[in-house]
């Protein structure tokens, strides 16, 4: 798995591209809890994540978790179908907010 | 569309792949033989149900297509790796891609149901504990015990506890999950949602699964292909349509629940029944 960090429009993008698994959230994890601590939104752009298993979508509900703890937002976008998947299986489509584009969630939650 | 220039081409569909290689197979226990040479193989995304009679050899079977036994003799090659060629390393690796959910459940009676679930990951994995609790709820709301993670196993119903075991085995997102009996004792409509939990794994999780039971409506329910033994030896392999039409009368047997003829061999009953058997396989 690869990440790349980018601000924009005053919000950090976080793209994760690759297999987002046991061995890989990890790394997943620390880099998103890095830019939710920084108090600014967060968007993570899933468009090249090619497959995400419980351990991944774990990561995605604790950057949510500590946003909103600290006053923050984070939100999902470019959901690919595998990872809406998962989301779907444990009823996590309904708790994220999930933009169709990086694009259109810096619009609305950047 | 076809024409002159670019000609109408069949282009056939890849064929399946298998997860599971299993070829002349034959293992004993102490000088006993109990499978007889079985060769069969998984394919991904399918669910694949082994069947037969008490002594068939299908949960020897079972532990085999696990890794948890060596054979005798032949070959077994899971998600393409032949595991008489693995170090302890590579098999633990191949473990964690494998989901096993026991006969009775098998949970620890002095954990919470949570810290079951999580024990998969603990073994498997180096994850933060807080990454693992919400794994482990993740998987209860999939089976439908959200909210039971602080329960101790004994404050469970039999079918929760079928849920539990569930939920532990899909903790690491397998590739293949194994089910023995997983309905036996329940009533039918806590059955039926074992079933119906199972079909859910291989369609929404795209997992290959791979089921003992001897319930033969759970069979004709969730099984893409079916696999009879008799006495350690494969008498079908084959779709449930194939099962129910097939001129055996040992499986027409098994499908109607008749009794088969009680014969047995007199010689062999009376070393069974001395225990010269187990004598044997003391001897130097």
């Amino acid at each position: 798995m690869q990440h790349e960090v980018t601000e924009r429009s005053g919000a950090f993008v976080v793209a994760l591209h690759g297999d987002v698994d046991l061995d890989t959230s990890p790394s997943a994890r620390k880099i998103l809890l890095e830019c939710v601590g920084k108090r600014r939104p967060v968007l993570a752009d899933l468009s090249g994540v090619t497959y995400i298993d419980s351990s991944g979508v774990a990561s995605l509900v604790e950057s949510l978790q500590s946003a909103r703890k600290g006053g923050s937002t984070f939100a999902l976008a470019a959901v690919s179908e595998a990872a809406m998947r998962v989301l779907q299986l444990a009823r996590l489509d309904k708790v994220f907010t999930i933009y169709g584009s990086v694009d259109d969630g810096l619009a609305r939650d950047g | 569309m076809s024409n002159a220039a670019f000609p109408a081409v069949a282009i056939a569909a890849p064929p399946p792949r298998v997860v599971i290689e299993v070829r002349d197979l034959v293992t004993h226990y102490g000088p006993r033989e109990i499978l007889h040479g079985i060769s069969m193989d998984v394919l991904q995304g399918e669910i694949m149900v082994i069947m037969g009679g008490s002594g068939s050899g299908k949960s020897t079977l079972l532990r085999h297509l696990m890794a948890l036994e060596r054979q005798t003799s032949g070959t077994m090659r899971i998600l393409g790796e032949d595991i008489d060629d693995l170090s302890l390393i590579e098999m633990t690796n191949l473990r964690r891609k494998l989901g096993v959910a026991f006969q009775g459940g098998a949970l620890f009676s002095s954990m919470t149901v949570g810290e079951n679930i999580m024990l998969p990951l603990m073994e498997h994995t180096d994850l933060d504990r807080q990454t693992m609790e919400i794994m482990a709820r993740m998987k209860l709301e999939v089976v439908n015990l959200s909210g039971f993670e602080n329960l101790m196993p004994s404050e469970l119903s039999g079918g929760m506890i079928k849920r539990a075991a569930m939920a532990r085995a899909i903790v690491t997102d397998p590739r293949i999950l194994f089910c023995d009996e997983p309905s036996a004792g329940l009533d039918p409509v806590v059955a039926s949602s074992l079933d119906d939990l199972i079909l859910l794994m291989r369609d929404a999780m795209r997992m290959t699964v791979v089921v003992v039971t001897h319930e033969l409506e759970s069979v004709f329910k969730i099984a893409d292909r079916v696999t009879v033994l008799d006495k350690g030896n494969i008498l079908f392999i084959g779709t449930v349509a194939e099962l129910r039409a097939h001129p055996s009368e040992r499986i027409q047997n098994l499908l109607h629940r008749r009794p088969e003829d009680d014969t047995i061999d007199p010689d062999e009953y009376l070393r069974r029944l001395t225990g010269e058997d187990s004598l044997e396989s003391t001897r130097p």
